[in-house]
């Protein structure tokens, strides 16, 4: 242990705290803009800078440890003057078109700008604009990167990408796509955690907000949405709701005071994908000579961008199930346009999806027919449906819980948990152990694959006599580990989930933006929702068996083939 | 009134002085990783504002040459730009009146003709494409990449046996390397910016002596893998190390009684004691490699066997071979090769030169090196004889001043012509021509006859150290391939065409230093492992201390102390202090910590393995 002095506060704290964790422990706050807890630490910005008694010079505080006697001082007239000049450096290469950003009230240098009161410009500002392909669903503006080098560190460390890379030296310093490559070409996976890490609004998802708003001012159009499981425990968030206030109905009163017709569930094709993928995976399971495993799932896009591009020789083992997203548009296109009576070019189907690679698998050619055009028209994250109820005015808090429509707005617990990781595995062992043994098991059973740590998790299961070995992971980072232990031969499985970002859809690279990890706390949020639904069962969701009955027949039948099975290999990034 | 002032120094004219004396230490702290255009554009612009402002050219032609450079690092720029460039600085040079102006056009006409693809590579991608990757300056200006940091931080706690471990996580010659090691990462050192240079060798002798029987570290499970190392000095030994760690059998082959190459056969006893030598030796064999001693690979018949019996071979023969002068009467009795003498020595057989007048020929370190020895060995007089200007020598300077403390006279701008041999053909003297410095020659100032007339230094013992050469036919028969008389090998230490055949070190670069010869057998391994069909990795399984906050008050470099010269010269031991603990503990706090301070900590700051 290590004795110090903060502030004229005695502490006492582990052996190579830093300054920072060592004062905020001890409650005592010191600003920070590039610093990520455990990601980069690594002295950029320096607005972290504390006053070291006996010391000429400051020192950042987020890279550099206690030591025996330290005497610091967090907010000196010295440091405070210093972090005021390095802000203002800062803000000189930095386009603080406050207004029209993305991040508008939710930027740290912003709100750090607020907090030193500054009042104007000091320095010549020097901005750099950089082109960019505006219609790929993923943009980064030049002119407002601070280079904290968070999105470097975040695509290195956590998702082992390395889609961005320092570009040139001194002055000339930036971040950029790596090898100056042009993002399409950089083996992005779409998963977005560069954006919820990235302070300012240098990166943000296609605004796809006005595409939408357009389409709901087409009067002679049925507009459809679909809301994705993790949405529901983030949305409320930012608008002021308590997480038990923020429920999936309020959010679909919203979304029909938005101009939408029908409001539904993606928790109904989480159960149909359910229905699907546990088929198929018993269906290889019983043939085992004719497959390769282990049997990856295919529900989260990213991922399936990453195994193309990383590892493209094992995209055979990936479920052909489509995902829950283009599930239910090709579902709406089809079953339900017949229900209607309306021909599927007169329906316009929108997501709201945690997730900005949605953006980009909705429009893969393998996601349009003809007789349907796309699946989903447009997909819009969670954080754009926050800004569209705002910008709307809608005051959530008064909405009344109302029931979404029917007939595909059912979902089982065993849907919600998709959103959070080992969900997706859990939801497919209990329906896989009911179709394997004709009897439930307790829903409780696979909670051994829940939770994200740095790793994976795995578990064996028996369904019926049958030993069934599981791998979940989330994060890029993990699941490279993951393939390559099981490329080594060291680990092997039957049925491995994977969700590219770090805890799932709940840490959703289309999430809102906190500051600091949410992934665990809505991941709770979701789990709590499966506890306190009736029905935990996927098999067990009333609505996906009408559909069997009236229109698909069976699981994997030729007109799930048609509609909800997909080529993984009939597109290319 | 009086007329004449004696010049004073303001206070402005002493600050600039200062300024420009940091401004040096600065520059000569080379950056191994910036934009070489951006450092073009910086140093035309303070040429530029040297500038008087007369004549036309410097004035206004440095600020254009200054605005076209920042076109191109601005991506505003055509290959006309470049082109414009060149035609301008090329004027500037022809035509400004001073220096001020024509040598910094020159600079400007070198950095656009010697670097013209980064100029065109900024053009065509808009972006510089050198990246900040040599994150620790002297980590990346060791060609082995020892961690430097690291062990010096591990040396300022005291740590001297874990500080053993990281420098042989990269070199399996710690002591070697810490009292005979060029040292070029103090080249690059940052301290330079504040102070001067970490003596960075000096820690390394000082942690070697602290800790001399650091065990080396367990060897991987054996992969049942055969190679053979060819030559067992610095190269091929280290490389038979690190194969032997990560579970390979090697067998080192060796035509000399001991093992140690120039290490032993060309290093003199008093820069680098056998028994120390013998410590890094004994622990690298410790490891389980086999060594075959005066064992000559002597045909092309016993080469292709060789490949025969193992998976993997490692050519590491170094440059043994003497060079000649091709002057008349070399072959009289008393001329000898620097390598025959240093080779005597290193089987322990001390030569005597009582009563003798010796003279050496050649500038660099082996130079030095046969001229203390033949002091040792107790010469009447010792004689260097060299070419150029002392300051043009290539031997490193504390052995040169080192060697004329001792007592020799070092005669420069003296270029031998002819020997001469008595009745029994013994030599009686060496002829000289005195020579004039002269224009720059590649980079060197090149002597030429100062057309004096010829004379005669008697000697009775003359030491040709002009340069090594590399006995390579036998292998040139066998086939493998050769650049003169280089093994051709690629930058991965590959012969080209020769499957599982390598060649690292001096027989693959032609003579050069100790540490890349280290390099050398170290990337050797790491390819062999990888052509074995492995990916085997070196750690240290040593963390180095986290890198302490405080002020970098600028402070003197301790340098090493070495026994007086009238002392030292009467024998052959080694004479260099190793540092005291206090002076050690302050040289090691000097160190700015670049693995943690700077571009370190947030990329490249430490390889914890290989």
């Amino acid at each position: 242990m290590v004795n110090l002095t903060i502030n004229g506060k005695k502490i006492c704290v582990e052996d190579g705290t830093t300054i920072l964790r060592a004062a905020e422990q001890n409650g005592i706050a010191i600003p920070t803009l590039c610093y990520l807890k455990d990601i980069n630490e690594i002295g950029a910005c320096r607005i972290c800078v504390v006053e070291i008694e006996g010391m000429d010079r400051l020192a950042a505080s987020c890279n550099n440890v206690v030591r025996e006697g330290m005497t610091v001082y967090t907010h000196s007239p010295k440091v405070l003057a210093a972090r005021k000049a390095t802000l203002e450096l800062i803000l000189s290469e930095h386009d603080y078109s406050c207004a029209t950003c993305v991040r508008n009230g939710n930027c740290q240098l912003q709100s750090l700008a607020e907090e030193f009161g500054l009042t104007a410009d000091v320095y010549r500002k020097v901005i750099k604009k950089v082109s960019w392909d505006r219609s790929f669903p993923l943009i980064r503006d030049n002119e407002k990167c601070i280079k904290c080098m968070r999105c470097i560190q975040v695509c290195d460390k956590i998702q082992s990408l390395g889609v961005w890379d320092i570009c040139g030296t001194s002055a000339r310093t930036t971040v950029d796509v790596k090898e100056g490559l042009s993002i399409d070409k950089a083996d992005c996976s779409l998963c977005g955690q560069c954006i919820t890490h990235c302070p300012v609004g240098a990166l943000h998802e296609r605004d796809d907000k006005d595409a939408l708003l357009k389409a709901l001012g087409s009067r002679d159009k049925v507009k459809i949405v679909q809301v994705a499981p993790a949405v529901r425990a983030a949305w409320g968030e930012e608008l002021g709701l308590k997480p038990e206030e923020a429920t999936m109905q309020k959010m679909g009163e919203a979304l029909r005071q938005l101009g939408f017709d029908y409001v539904f569930d993606t928790n109904f094709s989480a159960d149909l994908t359910i229905m699907e993928e546990g088929s198929e995976f018993l269906q290889r399971f019983k043939n085992r000579d004719a497959h390769k495993f282990p049997m990856f799932t295919s529900c989260c896009p990213g991922w399936v961008r990453f195994i193309k591009t990383q590892y493209p020789d094992m995209v055979p083992q990936l479920s052909t199930a489509k995902s829950p997203q283009q599930m239910f548009g090709a579902a709406v296109k089809s079953y339900f346009a017949e229900k209607i009576g309306k021909s599927p070019k007169d329906i316009i189907s929108v997501s709201v999806m945690p997730c900005v690679a949605k953006k980009a698998e909705a429009a893969y050619e393998t996601m349009t027919t003809d007789e349907r055009g796309r699946d989903v028209d447009i997909v819009i994250t969670t954080r754009e449906l926050v800004k569209m109820i705002k910008s709307a005015n809608i005051d959530v808090a008064k909405l009344k819980d109302k029931p979404l429509d029917d007939p595909m707005s059912d979902g089982t617990g065993a849907a919600v948990i998709f959103g959070t990781t080992g969900g997706v595995m859990e939801a497919a062992l209990r329906s896989a152990y009911f179709l394997a043994t004709g009897r439930n098991p307790d829903p409780d059973a696979f909670r051994a694959v829940r939770g994200y740590h740095k790793g994976w998790n795995e578990a064996e299961f028996d369904l019926g006599g049958a030993k069934v070995r599981c791998a979940v992971a989330s994060g890029l980072g993990n699941t490279r580990a993951l393939i390559e232990a099981i490329r080594r031969g060291e680990a092997e499985y039957d049925f491995v989930e994977i969700m590219a970002c770090p805890g799932g859809c709940a840490g959703g690279g289309g999430q809102p933006i906190r500051g600091f990890e949410m992934f665990e706390e809505r991941g709770a949020r979701l789990r709590r929702l499966d506890v306190n639904n009736p029905i935990r069962f996927s098999h067990e969701n009333p609505s996906v068996g009408k559909l069997y009955d009236e229109y698909l027949k069976a699981p994997l039948g030729e007109k799930s083939h048609h509609l909800l099975h997909t080529d993984h290999l009939g597109w290319k990034i | 009134m009086a007329r004449q002032k004696i010049p004073t120094v303001s206070m402005a004219e002493a600050t600039v002085d200062k300024l420009y004396e940091e401004l040096s230490h600065r520059i000569n702290a080379v950056s191994t990783s910036s934009c070489p255009i951006d450092i073009a554009l910086g140093f035309v612009r303070l040429c530029h504002a040297q500038s008087c402002g007369k004549c036309t050219p410097c004035r206004v032609g440095l600020g254009q040459l200054a605005t076209l450079i920042e076109s191109v690092l601005d991506g505003e720029a055509t290959e006309e730009t470049v082109d414009l460039i060149e035609k301008t600085a090329e004027s500037v040079y022809l035509t400004a009146d001073c220096a001020i102006g024509y040598a910094a056009a020159n600079m400007v006409l070198t950095g656009v003709r010697g670097f013209r693809e980064d100029y065109i590579s900024h053009i065509e991608t808009g972006r510089c494409t050198c990246s900040f990757s040599r994150a620790v300056p002297c980590v990346s200006g060791c060609p082995a990449n020892v961690d430097i940091p690291g062990y010096i931080a591990l040396a300022l706690e005291g740590r001297a046996d874990d500080a053993i471990r990281v420098i042989r996580k990269d070199n399996p010659f710690p002591t070697a390397c810490a009292l005979i090691c060029e040292h070029p990462c103090e080249n690059y050192c940052r301290r330079r910016m504040i102070d001067g240079p970490m003596n960075i060798r000096g820690l390394k002798h000082y942690v070697c002596d602290k800790a001399p029987d650091v065990p080396a570290p367990e060897c991987q499970p054996s992969t049942g893998k055969k190679v053979a190392v060819i030559g067992g000095g610095p190269s091929g030994l280290t490389c038979a190390y690190f194969l032997e760690l990560m579970g390979h059998q090697v067998t080192v082959f060796e035509e000399k009684k001991q093992l140690g190459g120039m290490l032993r056969y060309g290093i003199p006893n008093y820069r680098l004691p056998r028994k120390r030598l013998q410590g890094d030796i004994d622990c690298i064999l410790s490891t389980g490699v086999e060594a075959r001693l005066n064992t000559k690979i002597d045909s092309p018949e016993e080469i292709k066997k060789i490949r025969e019996e193992y998976d993997a071979v490692f050519i590491a023969i170094g440059a043994h071979k003497d060079k000649k002068l091709g002057l008349e009467n070399e072959d009289a009795e008393g001329v000898v090769s620097a390598v025959d003498i240093l080779r005597g020595i290193g089987d322990g057989i001390f030569p005597d030169h009582t009563g003798k007048k010796v003279v050496v020929i050649g500038g660099g370190n082996v130079a030095m090196d046969c001229t203390r020895t033949a002091i040792r060995a107790n010469a009447d007089k010792v004689s260097v004889v060299y070419r150029r200007r002392i300051v043009d020598m290539t031997a490193l300077e504390e052995e040169i001043t080192g060697a004329q403390a001792e007592g020799a006279e070092i005669l420069e701008l003296v270029a031998p012509s002819r020997i001469e041999k008595d009745e029994n053909g013994h030599i009686r003297g060496l002829w000289v021509k005195q020579q004039m410095i002269s224009r720059f020659n590649r980079g060197r100032p090149a002597p030429k006859d100062a057309g004096e007339e010829e004379y005669m230094i008697p000697c009775d013992l003359l030491i040709v150290a002009v340069g090594q050469a590399i006995e390579s036919d036998r292998f040139a028969e066998y086939g493998v391939p050769r650049k003169w008389d280089q093994i051709d090998a690629d930058d991965y230490t590959q012969v080209l065409g020769m499957d599982g055949v390598f060649a690292g070190g001096d027989c693959a670069t032609g003579p050069a230093t100790v540490i890349r010869a280290i390099a050398a057998g170290k990337a050797a391994a790491a390819n062999i492992d990888e052509y074995l069909g492995f990916r085997h990795t070196i750690s240290s399984g040593v963390t180095i201390p986290e890198a302490e906050v405080r002020d970098r008050i600028p402070c003197g470099r301790v340098n090493m102390r070495e026994k007086e010269a009238c002392e030292r010269n009467k024998n052959f031991d080694p004479f260099e202090y190793v540092m005291t603990d206090k002076e050690a503990e302050q040289e090691a706090a000097r160190c700015l910590r670049c693995d943690h301070f700077g571009f370190g900590c947030f990329r490249g700051g430490r390889i914890e393995k290989w």
